[in-house]
């Protein structure tokens, strides 16, 4: 028993973990409309506390998110659509075994290139505070948007059309497995003697640096890990869909993963889990009132941010520390 | 050569608006240390209020010479937008006025889909032609040059602007309260000045500013649409940061600058073999590199962070 409640979390996460397998076992019998929500879902928790790390955790305001979201998808697509084939045989042939082998390779290639565009801009972070740093990853965010829409439509990425063909890897277990992956990684981070350190940095930078914080370090890190995972969640996106386009990956999708932060409220995993659930079958349900979505989605962000700023589950040892201006 | 020179004209034409928009960007910035993220979107409002008021009171208008013509539909504009920038800071930003800045920011980013989705609503998400405003002639000036004739009413509304701006920033009460507010708000409080009074006039000043230059633009490339505020905005931006922000007149240099280069770009794009598809990643790649190695601007002052 003493054992269990010292290994809770990761008991956590193999639970979530056999679950998720379990589910992905059943899902011929869920309804496909359904079960492609909550992929969808999944994929959404993922950006969402991913981004979390980034912008709620340590404090540095990235609205770049679905740029790396975009490098990940574009290039896990291309590994298992150009090198797949050759994987395969290399394993005898297509199986169960080794599709999920392609599809691992083909993740942890996006996701690591997602990670090295974060550690692009997580360096010049360092310079910058506030708005300018959000500026610059908005920036970030179209130049990738840029540079993959000036592809040539006849090479791997397709320019302004994008990629289609990619085969349907992302199932239950693999959308759900790295969602579940995630929220233990980044919980467990922030909730350790180390990722105190990313609570420091957003609450005062100078304070955190002169108490010996290496605060270049922290967000270095946030926005490598926060890339990554974002990555990962573009290559689910990639192979649920099969298409992607460079139109997907800009500053609308962005704001939609940010508005999920915001509402969760910054710095609360719980919160924020739920609050991707809750906004993507909000919009299913304004799909049939395409006009009126960013509307509703633009008036939510700014009576948010009058009325309750901390989100509407906030995390609950932050309301007795006084906080100073 | 001639092409240079011409290429360099039209540069400057085109930065004279992005320095009307970069002011607002500025002013704001000087007295609420944050930016407007839905500065672009009253541009967008201030070309579509030119359509509207030239609709609506065409038949007066046909009847006036195209000068007089041409100041109704901009004063209207901007005194429409100038009233809606005032609206956007009272029920928006007011209410966050003690929050930190990033909170405010996170609104203005609301403001600004807010505003282009409504417009996509009410306008509709197609291109609308602008009306002539300014006859379509050329001026056909020195050894081969050209000219138009809109050209020159930029040139010469943004001169006449920017001189009644710096009149009233540099001559009045409210601008001094203005600089007042700018250099230390508490300071300025504490000295009697109305700091709501005057935020609402600086957003209420660049609004109109930035109605002016929705015209201009909007009679330079006749087309409007809800979402064409989004890139001059941003070139705009970075102008305002590339002078350094919260200097008046850094903002039009700025402004000059982004424009020149800009049109230096994407006339010259097949010589040095860019595809002019990367024409909308210059103006970022120009912020990045200002904010990397001068973040303070050409003309800005350095701000160290005090505990």
């Amino acid at each position: 028993m003493q054992l269990l409640l010292k290994y809770r979390t990761q008991a956590f996460l193999l639970l979530a973990l056999l679950v998720s397998f379990v589910v992905s076992q059943a899902s011929d019998n869920i309804d496909g409309y359904v079960l492609q929500i909550m992929l969808v879902a999944g994929i959404n928790i993922i950006l969402a506390v991913s981004l979390n790390l980034v912008n709620g955790h340590t404090g540095q305001f990235s609205l770049g998110h679905a740029g790396f979201m975009g490098v990940g998808a574009y290039m896990s697509a291309a590994v298992s659509v150009e090198m797949g084939p050759s994987i395969l045989g290399l394993l005898g042939g297509p199986s169960t075994l080794s599709h999920g082998v392609t599809f691992v390779i083909a993740l942890l290639v996006g996701g690591l290139c997602a990670a090295v565009c974060g550690w692009m801009v997580g360096v010049p972070s360092l310079r910058l505070r506030g708005d300018y740093l959000a500026i610059v990853t908005l920036g970030f965010n179209e130049i990738i948007r840029v540079v993959f829409q000036n592809t040539s439509s006849s090479g791997p990425f397709g320019g302004a059309l994008g990629m289609r063909g990619i085969p349907d890897y992302s199932t239950f277990f693999w959308v759900f497995g790295i969602a579940a992956i995630c929220i233990y990684v980044v919980a467990s981070m922030v909730n350790s003697t180390y990722g105190r350190g990313f609570l420091a940095v957003r609450d005062d930078e100078v304070a955190s640096e002169s108490m010996g914080v290496n605060t270049v370090r922290y967000k270095v890190v946030a926005f490598v890990l926060g890339a990554f995972f974002a990555g990962l969640a573009g290559g689910l996106y990639a192979h649920l869909f099969g298409a992607i386009d460079p139109k997907g990956f800009g500053f609308l999708k962005s704001v939609d993963i940010i508005i999920m932060v915001i509402l969760g409220g910054m710095g609360s995993t719980l919160g924020v889990v739920v609050a991707a659930i809750g906004l993507t079958a909000l919009n299913e349900q304004l799909r049939d009132a395409e006009k009126f979505r960013m509307i509703v989605f633009s008036i939510l962000l700014i009576v948010m941010m009058i009325v309750r700023p901390q989100g509407l589950l906030p995390v609950t040892f932050e309301k007795k520390r006084r906080k100073s201006a | 050569m001639d092409q240079f020179v011409q290429q360099l004209l039209n540069g400057l034409f085109l930065g004279a608006i992005y320095a009307l928009i970069a002011l607002g960007y500025t002013m704001v910035y000087g007295v609420l240390r944050f930016i407007n993220f839905a500065h672009g979107d009253v541009f967008m409002l201030g070309a579509f209020g030119g359509l509207y008021v030239h609709k609506a009171l065409a038949p007066l208008l046909n009847a006036l010479p195209w000068p007089l013509a041409l100041a109704v539909v901009m004063l209207a504009s901007m005194a429409i937008c100038a009233a809606l920038g005032i609206a956007i800071e009272y029920f928006a930003y007011r209410p966050l006025r003690t929050r930190p800045r990033l909170n405010v920011l996170i609104t203005a980013i609301g403001v600004s889909l807010f505003i282009e989705y409504t417009g996509q609503l009410v306008f509709g998400a197609t291109q609308q032609p602008f009306p002539a405003l300014i006859p379509r002639q050329n001026i056909s000036g020195l050894g081969g040059l050209t000219v138009t004739m809109t050209q020159v009413i930029v040139v010469v509304v943004t001169t006449a602007l920017l001189i009644g701006l710096r009149y009233i920033v540099m001559r009045t009460r409210l601008g001094l309260a203005m600089r007042a507010l700018s250099l230390n708000p508490t300071a300025a409080a504490l000295m009697g000045v109305n700091t709501s009074v005057v935020i609402s006039f600086t957003f209420g000043l660049g609004s109109a500013l930035a109605a002016a230059g929705g015209i201009l633009y909007a009679s330079l490339y006749p087309s409007v649409d809800p979402f064409m505020g989004i890139q001059p905005g941003i070139k705009a931006f970075v102008a305002a940061v590339l002078g350094g922000i919260g200097n008046i007149p850094g903002a039009a240099l700025g402004g000059m600058i982004i424009g020149v280069v800009e049109t230096l770009v994407t006339g010259y794009s097949q010589k040095l073999g860019i595809p002019s598809g990367y024409k909308e990643g210059v103006a970022f790649i120009i912020l990045i590199l200002i904010l990397l190695f001068k973040p303070s601007g050409l003309l800005g002052k350095v701000e160290r962070e005090k505990v």
